[in-house]
């Protein structure tokens, strides 16, 4: 009776997941185009990646954009978790403020960020350039297209925001108290009670995070289609580029199979790093 | 004391400043939205319009298909809504109802789906569908979402899990079976958790871009998503109708911001913190 109503999900798991699954690894052994039926290509697909620049540049961009992104988006979200968990007014205003950014389309914010960075006509070197400062190309200069983007996605930084703030929350304020009477200041009871406290929190977001970054695409599609010298080609873009507008769908399939190796060997190397440093003693049996 | 207060003005002065760098890209793509083009590529950029141009949104509505885009966009979000809700509560109530034999691991597994990136299923789907002949219409968005969603799922059976039992014993002894158990006692006592999976699943289907990218190739059947960036290749500098629809995409959501900031905020929260 019970599987009866595990029933639909079991079979989309078998459809729609674990079938595509298998499908495009076999599919990463075969030249495919979509339209005839699949060739046996043996491991050619995957030799060919590792001599092709523009794989090696797109990994290179997305590696960019994680590392720096995400570390970045996680202290400037606690940074202001921290702000707001000091009992401020307004509380449920700025606490709006920040995380509308993060409901906006993808679309819409794509092309906001564009039009707001844009170098000749947008505010951002309007900005700059009255109180005296370089104004770059942004997405359309090389060096600068990256942290372009990298802006885009600290706007909507607002739904890490608010889960942080939920984890400060949660934190017994006797664990201050106690730390008070012993004397510690405000730098200790930080980072011996905050950090550790708010590890698994912080644990969530950057598997998120890595989540997120390995595949994004809508922002990089809309707002410079991997250009300027292909310096914001990401791999999921590339992966599109391959699969549906070149018709290299065995070779898109070596691809995306390799995507989901990296993403599971990031978020294995994450789990090990806080299993050794995080703190997850707490009664939250969860 | 006095530090005190002084500390309390630096941060509201943080904050303030963080909420300005939070609002001006609103600020810059509505006032966008209502510009001419004069002022649009005007030397250096004005902030509000010399003169407020509203017919630049009647212009979307009449002589661009923003209106179909809407409409299409409502229909692929109602369905995938009606396809996701039905199927994953019954799902989530299967998980947490039931003695199932290998419950556990397959409930690891769902949790395991969640973190797999689509683009490794995308291709062998889009075959899938291609064979079927559904590519170039509605059904590749839709009918899938009947099989349940695994972050429904799991949002769904951990609120489930906290019904007594009590409960549905009692039910049990009024002579209920397992379907008037989850329509009349689970259901209704699930209505937050039903609410914030309601919600995410609307955000997600409306402001997808992926699948309809993928699966639709007629302008007729464009959502908002596809119109929008369809609409940003072919008029490349026309930013007051690309901001004005990037406006009209993005005000259902803020609404339903307004209407539901508990259920939002919590649903968010519940999902950081319970995984």
């Amino acid at each position: 009776m019970g599987l009866l109503f595990l029933s639909p999900w079991l079979i989309g798991l078998v459809v729609f997941t674990a079938y595509p699954i298998i499908a495009s690894l076999y599919f990463s052994f075969t030249y495919y185009s979509g339209l005839s039926s699949p060739r046996w290509a043996g491991l050619d697909n995957y030799v060919q990646l590792f001599r092709d620049s523009l794989f090696w540049k797109s990994i290179y961009n997305t590696l960019y954009l994680a590392i720096i992104g995400i570390p970045l988006a996680q202290i400037l979200s606690i940074l202001v978790a921290l702000l707001l968990n000091t009992k401020v007014k307004f509380l449920a205003i700025f606490r709006t403020l920040y995380f509308l950014p993060s409901i906006v389309p993808a679309v819409a914010t794509a092309l906001l960020w564009k039009w707001f960075l844009n170098p000749q006509f947008g505010p951002v070197n309007l900005l700059l350039e009255r109180i005296g400062l370089p104004t770059p190309g942004w997405l359309t200069d090389p060096l600068w297209s990256k942290p372009a983007l990298i802006f885009t996605s600290i706007w909507g930084v607002g739904g890490a925001m608010v889960i942080y703030l939920a984890g400060l929350q949660n934190i017994p304020s006797e664990l201050y108290e106690a730390a008070e009477l012993d004397g510690a200041g405000r730098i200790a009871a930080f980072t011996k009670i905050t950090l550790p406290m708010l590890s698994p929190v912080i644990l969530f977001n950057v598997v998120m995070g890595i989540i997120n970054s390995f595949q994004s695409f809508t922002s990089v599609f809309i707002m410079t289609a991997g250009g300027p010298e292909n310096s914001t080609l990401v791999y999921a873009l590339s992966i599109y580029r391959n699969g549906f507008q070149f018709y290299k769908m065995g070779y898109a399939s070596a691809m995306a199979w390799i995507l989901l190796v990296m993403t599971s060997v990031a978020i294995f190397f994450v789990f090990k790093f806080f299993g050794k440093y995080g703190y997850f003693g707490g009664a939250d049996k969860s | 004391m006095k530090k005190k207060t002084l500390n309390k003005v630096w941060i509201y002065l943080l904050l303030i400043a963080g909420a300005v760098f939070f609002i001006i890209p609103f600020f810059w793509m509505f006032s966008t939205s209502l510009k001419s083009y004069d002022d649009v590529f005007a030397f250096p950029p004005v902030w509000w319009p010399s003169e407020v141009l509203w017919s630049n949104y009647a212009e979307l509505l009449t002589e661009l298909p923003f209106l179909r885009y809407t409409l299409n966009t409502v229909f692929v979000t109602g369905m995938t809504l009606l396809g996701f809700m039905l199927s994953s509560s019954i799902v989530a109530f299967g998980f947490s109802y039931f003695r199932i034999p290998g419950k556990k691991i397959l409930f690891r597994i769902l949790l395991v789906t969640l973190m797999i990136p689509p683009q490794v299923t995308m291709i062998p789907q889009f075959v899938l569908f291609n064979r079927l002949g559904w590519v170039g219409t509605f059904l590749p968005l839709i009918v899938p979402t009947f099989f349940g969603g695994a972050f429904s799922i799991f949002l769904l059976k951990q609120f489930f899990d906290t019904v007594p039992r009590e409960y549905s014993d009692a039910a049990k002894l009024d002579g209920a079976n397992e379907w008037r158990i989850f329509l009349k006692v689970y259901l209704p006592l699930s209505k937050p958790a039903l609410a914030t999976s309601a919600l995410f699943i609307f955000i997600w289907t409306w402001t997808d871009f992926l699948n309809p990218l993928i699966y639709l190739n007629d302008d007729r059947m464009y959502t908002l998503s596809i119109g929008l960036q369809q609409l940003s290749t072919s008029r490349t500098t026309a930013w007051p109708q690309l901001m004005g629809g990037s406006v009209l995409m993005t005000l259902p959501i803020i609404v339903l911001f307004f209407l539901a900031q508990k259920t939002f905020i919590q649903g968010i929260q519940v999902g950081g913190i319970k995984s």
